[in-house]
């Protein structure tokens, strides 16, 4: 049983602990901000949300989502830039889910093409679409110009 | 078949199918006519100048009974007064029965195919894909010399050149074994030579021409552009060095064909083309009854 809020433990948490909702632990340090991107959650103000960055000797970022419980496949797209990240399912303080990211075989929408001349860096109605292959790094080759974006992930999200 | 995108699309039996049908429909090529495609529309979209592409299209076309209508320039179009391609192929898929594409952003032909209602061929996006120039090279490869574990020296802008590319892709299927001449400057990427390395195929790289022309069954040349060199000089002592003459040819195989995607600048010595190791013009040719292969394919 996790210390509830305002009993005497939680003045040693940065962040206090969710009633309800989802915690994403293991992010990369310093991704934070671009998880939340991936998952479009800064678009949605009524998302009530705590960002811990380079936690645990600057090791890690802890993103924590109050009352709303992320599906895999929503956050799935995270492992992206933080692989190792794990997915917390939170009820009433307890963990009843968890899971690591897993990376998924195409995303859409996510990340635009490194290729300016790519037709999805146009006016076109069309999303850039990316197969992902994991070998010894990551890579995303674009369906449709075959550009394969793989060290600077990052800096291409939407 | 539904559209043709891109060469890495086929498999070899795919290709194979495409290249023997071809070869059935060479004598139409040549000098007949056929009702196999009578009663069909092509609608041709060139948004970038072409014209051997172009016109074999179109002859293809009418060589198998059918019509074409085209485009034209851009300029008439309805795209200077802002329309998308989407929408120009959502509209045009109505009018004909095939779109053949070509456009100066690498995927329109990819995306042209998801707001088509009828088989989307492309002819060239950009830098990327232009699928009926490899099959027909192939087509030449295969008529002319040896297609099969065919020795192959690629000369000139690696780089840049998608030919070169998606015809290396194709030949990886054929156990070919690949040469690869260039400039410094105009060596294919890493990422592509892994590629076909990955794909079990041999490559040798050199910047000399003189290392390979002895031991290969086909030349395959490519126009290198003044653009790519910040220095003019530098530019004229590579297109130098890179100059195919009957004095370059002495001591070539008999069998080697010597191909070109046109057009060419001063890459072959006019002199050459009397030579029967000259094929460019044929190659050239060879895109009527590739292109009639594929239109009788997807329509």
């Amino acid at each position: 049983m996790k210390p509830k809020p305002d009993e005497p433990g939680d003045r040693e948490l940065r962040v206090k602990w969710i009633t309800n909702g989802t915690v994403i632990d293991h992010i990369t340090a310093g991704q934070a901000l671009n998880v939340l991107r991936i998952l479009g959650i800064t678009d949605r103000p009524e998302d009530v949300m705590s960002v811990v960055m380079n936690v645990s000797d600057r090791k890690k970022d802890i993103v924590k989502i109050e009352g709303r419980e992320l599906k895999p496949e929503e956050v799935d797209k995270i492992a992206l830039i933080s692989p190792d990240a794990t997915i917390n399912i939170i009820r009433d303080y307890e963990v009843v889910e968890k899971h690591k990211v897993i990376l998924p075989s195409q995303i859409e929408g996510v990340v635009s093409c490194i290729n300016p001349n790519c037709i999805t860096n146009t006016d076109e109605p069309v999303k850039p679409i990316f197969v992902i292959r994991r070998g010894e790094r990551v890579e995303l080759h674009c369906v449709y110009c075959g550009r394969v974006i793989a060290d600077q992930i990052a800096d291409f999200l939407i | 078949m539904q559209h043709v995108i891109r060469i890495q699309d086929f498999s070899r039996d795919e290709i194979d199918r495409i290249l023997d049908r071809a070869s059935e429909l060479e004598p139409v090529a040549h000098t007949g006519s056929s009702d196999a495609l009578s009663g069909r529309i092509l609608a041709t979209l060139f948004y970038e100048p072409s014209t051997r592409t172009r016109l074999s299209f179109d002859v293809a076309m009418k060589r198998l009974g059918g019509d074409v209508i085209d485009l034209g320039a851009i300029e008439t179009s309805s795209a200077v007064k802002g329309e998308n391609l989407a929408d120009t192929i959502s509209v045009i898929s109505g009018y004909a029965d095939a779109i053949v594409l070509r456009h100066p952003k690498e995927g329109a032909a990819r995306m042209a195919s998801e707001f088509s209602s009828v088989p989307v061929i492309n002819a060239g996006d950009g830098a990327g894909q232009h699928p009926t120039q490899t099959l027909l090279d192939l087509y030449t490869i295969r008529k002319e010399g040896k297609l099969n574990k065919a020795k192959i020296a690629f000369v000139g802008d690696l780089k840049y050149g998608r030919t070169v590319h998606s015809l290396a892709h194709a030949l990886s299927l054929y156990g070919a074994d690949i040469y690869l001449v260039s400039p410094d400057q105009l060596k294919m990427s890493d990422l592509m030579k892994d590629a076909l390395i990955e794909s079990g195929t041999e490559i040798v790289e050199t910047t000399e021409i003189d290392d390979v022309i002895d031991v290969v069954d086909v030349l395959y040349m490519t126009r290198i552009q003044k653009e790519r060199f910040p220095d003019p000089n530098e530019y004229h002592t590579v297109v130098g060095s890179y100059r195919i003459t009957k004095e370059t040819l002495k001591d070539v195989k008999d069998n080697l064909i010597i191909m070109h995607p046109l057009p060419r600048v001063n890459e072959i010595d006019p002199e050459v083309d009397a030579s029967r190791h000259a094929m460019y013009f044929r190659q050239s040719f060879y895109g009527v009854p590739v292109r009639m292969a594929i239109l009788s394919m997807v329509m």
